[in-house]
């Protein structure tokens, strides 16, 4: 799966590093919109049922914590990116 | 008084204008960065787009909430970006940014809001669904579609808002399904004509879909989200028993809405099985007083009633405590309140039996299908548990369930698999809805750093 950018998209852009690898979205976006335009996934189930791209987008589901260094587990959809951030899925 | 409002919707921010207007200063808590709620989201900083483009035909209540907002701030102590995370006797426990703080308050207003209710589906778990309030959220607030080719399943007005949303958007709709046959519908549409304005903007969303050419099946069922890593098709059955299967890279998925109603739960307010909404409600006295001493409840928090009444019951929940605080209450805007409160039952209950939890649907979901995805629970367990003959007897109640399968007990404390859960348990046991009971809330409601935890 990806998000589609449908507007805002002439923010500045803002770079950060998912699983060490460089990446960029664009300032002001949540760390779920960051990750889900670059990549597939945010976590993966502890119970090996797979992988999970967070659900509610509400903070209510807890299904998309990721590690950010500095600030450890971090749920994503009401994150703010700030630029330079290390964001891990593991 | 010291007095507390939790959540910056439409009811807290009512809420707060009235205790202001009274000459309070209250605590603001909200978990966003400003107000607004999920139902008038503010959209990501440095939009171009209009509250028109964003709210569509309520945008004006949205700008007048936001504009009400902004002069509120700093005439109560306003604590954007905190989570309440758990309601003691006169005190509140927050944490925000790293930081925990438990805050006094003698009198708390809960304006907590609502979330989606769930079906499980098989592969609902899959990246590339969401639940229709996240897939409106991503397409209001953040300027994304959660996939280039969606399909829509559930039931409820959000349903057909979020598709015509979508659709409006230039993303491909690849299919609405709802669960509800056209003719419950048609048969609340006695009642819903209550609300002309409203009933009429619902047929418009069904009319420009089906213009639209988009494949819509009213009265089908899902059957299953498929896809090796993510989402890939859908199939689903119609109402003549048909399976389809239908292509598309993401799912909005919702059936109705919850109360998010965990902090009355912990305040100790006492809860009634609404058989209307097929929800849990918080019990109030009309005004939001709840039994518990000193706890108010408004909004959809306090049962699911809309925006508009969640502004009214706002309000009115502040002239009570205002009351109890022996506070002059302004007599006419109380009145004014009731009568504007009073009109709104009736429609509510007609949009519910309109758009009815598919409680059948959820009690056959498959043995394998995940319910509490926190803790990968599957249906299969919770009916095992249901049958199983410990020394003290099956799970008949869900709590029990809980201590017996987990299901509930991860991340989310079982917001999503609440209902569902219930309902597979109540078939398992060939008991009603009601009789298994709800999950009772534990703090923190939402997770915390243990550190912070450990702290206070």
């Amino acid at each position: 799966m990806r998000l589609v950018r449908l507007a805002d998209a002439a923010r500045p852009r803002a770079p950060f590093t998912l699983d060490g690898a460089p990446a960029e979205a664009l300032a002001g976006d949540t760390l779920l919109t960051a990750i889900l335009t670059n990549a597939g996934h945010v976590r993966i189930s502890e119970f090996g049922d797979g992988k999970r791209a967070g659900f509610c987008w509400m903070g209510a589901c807890q299904d998309c914590f990721v590690w950010v260094e500095g600030l450890g587990r971090t749920r994503a959809c009401t994150t703010p990116l700030a630029p330079g951030m290390a964001v891990r899925r593991t | 008084m010291r007095v507390a409002v939790v959540g910056a919707g439409p009811a807290g921010t009512r809420a707060v204008e009235v205790l202001v207007r009274a000459g309070h200063r209250p605590v603001w808590i909200d978990e966003a960065p400003a107000n607004g709620g999920r139902i008038y989201q503010r959209p990501v900083a440095g939009t171009t787009r209009s509250a028109r483009d964003l709210y569509g035909t309520e945008a004006a209540k949205a700008k007048a909430i936001h504009a009400l907002g902004d002069r509120l701030r700093a005439a109560s102590d306003w604590r954007p970006e905190t989570l309440v995370w758990n309601l003691r006797p006169g005190l509140l426990d927050t944490f925000s940014a790293g930081r925990h703080e438990a805050i006094r308050a003698e009198r708390v207003i809960l304006c907590t809001g609502a979330m989606d209710r769930i079906l499980p589906v098989p592969g609902w778990t899959l990246p590339g669904v969401f639940t229709l309030g996240g897939a409106q959220i991503a397409l209001k607030a953040h300027g994304v579609a959660i996939g280039a080719r969606v399909a829509f399943l559930g039931t409820g007005p959000l349903l057909w808002l979020v598709a015509t949303q979508y659709l409006d958007a230039g993303v491909a709709v690849a299919l609405v399904l709802d669960t509800t046959p056209f003719r419950t519908k048609a048969r609340a549409a006695a009642g819903l004509l209550a609300e002309p304005a409203t009933f009429g903007k619902g047929l418009a969303l069904v009319a420009r879909l089906r213009l639209a050419g988009v494949r819509v099946i009213e009265g089908g069922a899902p059957v299953a989200i498929e896809g090796a890593d993510a989402v890939a098709s859908v199939r689903v059955r119609d109402r003549a028993g048909r399976e389809h299967a239908v292509a598309c890279d993401a799912v909005g998925l919702g059936f109705g809405l919850k109360p998010e109603s965990q902090l009355a739960d912990l305040a100790g307010a006492p809860f009634r099985f609404e058989p209307t909404q097929r929800n849990w409600v918080p019990e109030h006295d009309g005004t939001g007083r709840t039994p518990a001493s000193g706890i108010y409840v408004a909004g959809d928090g306090a049962g699911i009633a809309g925006a508009d009444a969640a502004e009214l019951a706002g309000a009115r929940a502040a002239w009570a405590a205002i009351a109890d605080a022996g506070g002059r209450v302004e007599a006419a805007e109380v009145a004014r309140l009731d009568r504007g409160l009073a009109r709104l039952p009736p429609f509510r209950a007609a949009l519910e039996r309109a758009f009815p939890y598919p409680a059948a649907l959820a009690a056959r979901t498959p043995d394998g299908t995940i319910v509490c995805r926190c803790e990968a629970v599957t249906a299969g367990e919770l009916r095992e548990a249901a049958r199983a003959s410990h020394v003290t007897g099956g799970a008949h109640e869900v709590n029990r369930a809980k201590a017996f399968t987990r299901v509930g007990m991860g991340r989310c404390q079982g917001r999503l698999c609440g209902p569902p859960a219930a309902e597979i348990l109540a078939a398992a046991l060939g008991c009603g809805i009601a009789e298994v009971g709800r999950l009772r809330g534990q703090p923190p409601v939402k997770p915390i750093p243990i550190p912070a935890e450990a702290a206070a």
